[in-house]
């Protein structure tokens, strides 16, 4: 692979997608105006844990313009993707705080926003659980009744009836007392943090119309317009046929617009006002409580190892605080499961991971679903278990390093292509920081003290085993192609990435391959979603595919025109061509449309290349070991950061932060090195300050910008970015795919450089100077 | 109770170097006006609460957050949003700087830096995070942002 020569691959092809966003002309979902769209307005609740007494929409009425109002029992179901335990407006009770009791639909905003302020709730308070440790013990509070009421809708996950827990994923490999006993140190780490958010700048917004044939017209801003219609189509008992998702450009979404929820609430409203289009719009404040969050955890790490320093055993408990509802979060505790050790080799390895309910905002995917979660804990764990071996923590992570030959904790096979190679990952992010074990705790001359911590990561896709793509490319009269394909564009290139993978396998230039930005499922082919970092991989196979389907096409036609054999012909250049004497050939514009000879008559018909591609040999989970194959192939990486703290006043600044990726093979570099400082960014803006602050009533005391504290420009670190290629067999060109991975291990080795710095066990996020403060003085541990 | 809801009035607003007339409430926000009632979709509403940058507009070359000034404030000044920046340096700097992801908070930067460069063609690497700090951006970790205002100073200086 390495010896290939590309044109396309590995250019950093500008993204096409950038000029109209740099001059304001890129129209989002709510950036249209449409004349006689009625507005909706939620009433949400103020309450964490309540029974709804009454609801008294008298005076909201009276609002002129007002033309419906809904509550939870116009549609008394719950729905959910995985399990269906959320009514889309709540039904006799409330389960957090922010969640959706009514919604009003108004001939304007403003009338609806004055009717759903007027609406009067009548709450009984229940018990908060504000929690997971809470919601586990025997005697909490239910937060669902009627859980083993509730319809599983995906293979895999288990609540447990008359408990807290939506799902729980067991791990269980090896044989936990032959690990224990071949281990002389063992080290228990706990971690904990609140669920905070992915504060996506656009809003959540959803317009549904219901035409007068049934079908149903759905623009929402969202990472799944297949998913819209799937899920729209199973709890509503609606074809899917008839249902039509738009999508245009994504303001930034993160994991947080890869499920449904305002589309709910629009298409009940746009039918209880006889199919009118209804618009729905977050206003900040919704989009952070209402809509949902980044997860919640709970975790403690027990690593078995030898005075050496192998691992020999790892006993790992998660608690996810997924809130309300389980939405993703219940293959969110999975997938932390299929992981759950970080990318070191360990034989015996024994994981509980739950998904739990709380009475906190409910929690679906966020970048890197799981794992910056799970790395935080891990990655702790192995900087204790460094300490207590007297071991430098990058040589103890290198000697674990899982590789080839090696299982994963599901007991895949790990092989030269199903895993990046994390030993290399390691060497290279040990230059690009300059990590020195004898040097790496310094004083600067003003008394601060300047360290480094580094974490490892690693990821697998944890898709559905049906996971799909296709691609249709249609061509122009001047020759150029048009490429269809349902992956959505939310800023991370993908468009681009999937124009360049054309471009190279058709030897054409890039100006000559149109994407459409835009997806419709009426006209695109299915795609699963635009998430875990598979797009490339899955839509880039697709790609392909249409490509050669597209080949084959155009050399049939012109070994006709050029008398020839298919298989004597090459194509590049726009030119259809024989390999021995390029000089003898056809453009593809003459023969893409149908060819004319000279007297008129015409051989062969437009050529429309398909392809699609589909994961393959993926299983779920045994419900007992945990045995099976969650993803594809495990995308892995080395993290670092320095940091200069400031011992008088527990500040700090972020000095560097640095990653090293295993791509596969990076298509674009410039993308690519841009996903990775976002991706660093949003992890580090986590872990020094974002949370949601709960009271003990389960309220949050902090849903809006202004108190969610986010990282700003001038906090920013010196982003350093490096990339290995370990081709993955299967993937297009190589590559790997990267969208989540920059975030995965920032938490990590931030955590582990401060607690370098300050000479203290940093166990919880975010790690603002007052927590810093707290747990150096022993003010304050986690619970 | 309801009434005065829809209480307003007709007012005219220097928009791009346009006279544009539009009858609108007292309460509606300069932002809602340009995207309700003009098309001006280029600025963005990301909190409608002055904490994110992304509404940003200039009003007589000043950035201003739009969601944070009523439109009937804003009658008698020059108001530029990102349709009507002729010059299109920062935009260009922002393209080759890959200073964009999902491009939501472009706009509202562009003004932004623009204003900066106006009224501080010698800014320095302080004044630069200082006005960048109004502004949120969730994709970029900001990096490619400053090299965009950076190399436009640069640009500039040596045009100069
Ligand atoms: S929308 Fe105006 S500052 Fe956020
Ligand atoms: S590019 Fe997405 S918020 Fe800045």
């Amino acid at each position: 692979m390495k010896t290939e020569s590309y044109t396309v691959i590995g250019k950093s092809v500008p993204r096409v997608d950038m000029p109209d966003k740099a001059f304001g002309r890129t129209k989002y979902t709510n950036d249209v105006t449409i004349p006689g769209v009625l507005h909706a307005k939620l009433h949400t609740s103020t309450r964490a844990h309540a029974v709804i007494k009454s609801i008294n929409l008298a005076k909201a009425w009276e609002v002129p313009g007002v033309r419906a109002i809904l509550t939870g029992d116009a549609f008394p179901f719950p729905v959910g993707p995985m399990l269906a335990d959320r009514p889309p407006l709540a039904v006799n009770k409330v389960r957090y705080c922010g969640e959706p009791i009514a919604v009003v639909v108004a001939d304007n905003i403003h009338q609806a926003k004055k009717a759903a302020t007027l609406i009067d709730v009548e709450y009984e308070d229940l018990p908060v659980v504000n929690s997971p440790a809470e919601a586990m013990k025997s005697n909490a509070q239910l937060i669902h009744e009627n859980l083993s009421n509730y319809k599983v809708q995906v293979k895999g996950v288990y609540p447990t009836p008359n408990t807290n827990i939506a799902n729980l994923t067991k791990i269980r490999k090896g044989n936990m007392q032959t690990g224990w006993e071949a281990s002389d140190i063992t080290i228990e780490s706990r971690v904990s943090f609140t669920p905070a958010d992915h504060a996506a700048l656009e809003t959540r917004c959803a317009r549904v119309e219901i035409l007068s044939n049934g079908r149903v017209m759905v623009y929402s801003s969202t990472q799944g317009p297949f998913y819209v219609r799937k899920l729209l189509s199973e709890f509503f008992h609606i074809d899917a046929g008839m249902i039509s998702v738009q999508t245009p450009l994504v303001g930034g979404a993160f994991g947080g617009k890869g499920t449904v929820q305002l589309e709910f609430i629009a298409y009940l409203a746009s039918r209880a006002v006889g199919g009118k289009m209804v618009k729905i719009e977050n206003s900040r404040e919704e989009d952070l409580i209402m809509s949902p969050v980044h997860i919640g955890l709970d975790a403690s790490v027990k690593l078995g190892a030898t005075k050496d320093g192998k691992l020999k055993a790892a006993e790992i408990k998660f608690l996810f605080d997924s809130g309300a509802y389980s939405d993703t979060g219940a293959g969110i505790s999975k997938a932390a499961a299929s992981d759950c050790t970080g990318p070191y080799a360990i034989e015996n390895v024994h994981c509980d991971s739950y998904c739990v309910y709380t009475n906190h905002p409910y929690a679906t995917s966020f970048r890197g679903f799981g794992h910056p979660e799970l790395t935080f804990a891990v990655e702790k764990a192995m900087d204790k278990l460094a300490a207590r071996l007297q071991v430098d923590p990058f040589e103890l992570r290198l000697l674990n390093a899982i590789g080839p030959g090696d299982t994963t904790p599901t007991q895949v096979n790990l092989n030269a292509s199903n895993i990046g190679d994390v030993s290399s990952c390691l060497t290279k992010i040990r230059n690009l920081i300059g990590w020195n074990p004898n040097k790496n705790v310094q004083t600067t001359r003003d008394g601060k003290i300047r360290t480094k911590g580094i974490s490892c990561f690693w990821k697998t896709s944890s898709t559905p085993p049906n996971a799909t793509a296709g691609a249709v490319l249609t061509f122009n009269t001047d020759g150029s192609i048009n490429l269809n394909c349902a992956a959505v564009e939310l800023g991370q290139g993908t468009k681009t990435v999937l124009g360049q993978i054309l471009a190279e396998k058709l030897k054409m230039d890039t100006k000559d391959i149109h994407v459409t930005l835009e997806v419709n499922t009426q006209y695109d082919p299915h795609q699963w979603k635009t998430v875990a970092s598979s797009t490339t991989m899955i839509a880039g196979r697709a790609v392909l595919a249409a490509a050669e389907d597209a080949i084959k096409q155009l050399k049939n036609v012109g070994s006709t025109v050029l008398k020839s054999s298919p298989e004597d012909l090459d194509i590049a250049k726009g030119r259809i061509f024989l390999k021995d004497s390029p000089e003898y050939g056809v453009k593809i514009t003459d023969v893409a449309v149908g060819y004319k000879y000279p007297n008129g008559n015409t051989v062969g018909g437009l050529v429309v290349g398909n392809g699609s591609y589909n994961v393959r040999h993926l299983t779920p989970l045994d419900p007992e070991t945990g045995f099976g194959k969650p993803g594809p192939q495990w995308g892995v990486g080395a993290q670092a950061v320095e940091v200069e703290y400031n011992p008088k006043d527990y500040t700090y600044k972020i000095v560097k932060a640095a990653t090293v990726l295993d791509a596969g093979k990076v298509i674009n570099p410039q993308a690519a090195i841009g996903q990775m400082r976002g991706g660093m960014y949003l992890g580090l803006s986590w872990a020094t300050r974002e949370s949601f602050t709960f009271d003990d009533k389960g309220i949050v005391l902090n849903p809006q910008l202004r108190t969610y504290d986010i990282l700003r420009a001038s906090e920013t670190p010196e982003y350093l970015v490096d990339f290995v290629e370990t081709p993955l067999v299967d993937g297009p060109y190589g590559a790997r795919g990267m969208g989540e991975y920059g975030v995965i291990g920032m938490a990590g080795a931030l955590a582990n450089s401060l607690s370098a710095a300050c000479a203290a066990d940093l166990n919880q996020l975010p790690l603002t100077p007052e927590l810093i403060w707290k747990l150096v003085e022993g003010k304050g541990d986690v619970q | 109770m309801i009434q005065n809801m829809q209480a307003g009035q007709l007012i005219s607003l220097a928009i791009n170097d346009q006279v544009k007339e539009a009858y609108v409430r007292n309460s509606d926000t300069l932002l809602y006006t340009l995207r309700e009632q003009f098309g001006l979709v280029g600025a963005k509403p990301g909190c409608n609460n002055g904490d994110c940058g992304s509404c940003t507009v200039l009003v007589d070359g000043i950035p201003i957050n739009s969601c944070h000034i009523l439109s009937v404030e804003a009658v008698g000044h020059k108001i530029t949003t990102i349709e009507g920046l002729t010059d299109s340096t920062i935009q260009q700097a922002f393209i080759g700087n890959w200073a964009i992801q999902c491009g939501y908070c472009t706009p509202g930067y562009i003004l932004n830096i623009y204003a900066l460069i106006q009224t501080y063609p010698d800014a320095d690497d302080a004044m630069i995070n200082e006005w960048l700090e109004s502004n949120i951006c969730r994709c970029t970790g900001y990096q490619e942002i400053k090299e965009a205002v950076k190399n436009t100073l640069i640009a500039r200086k040596i045009n100069e």
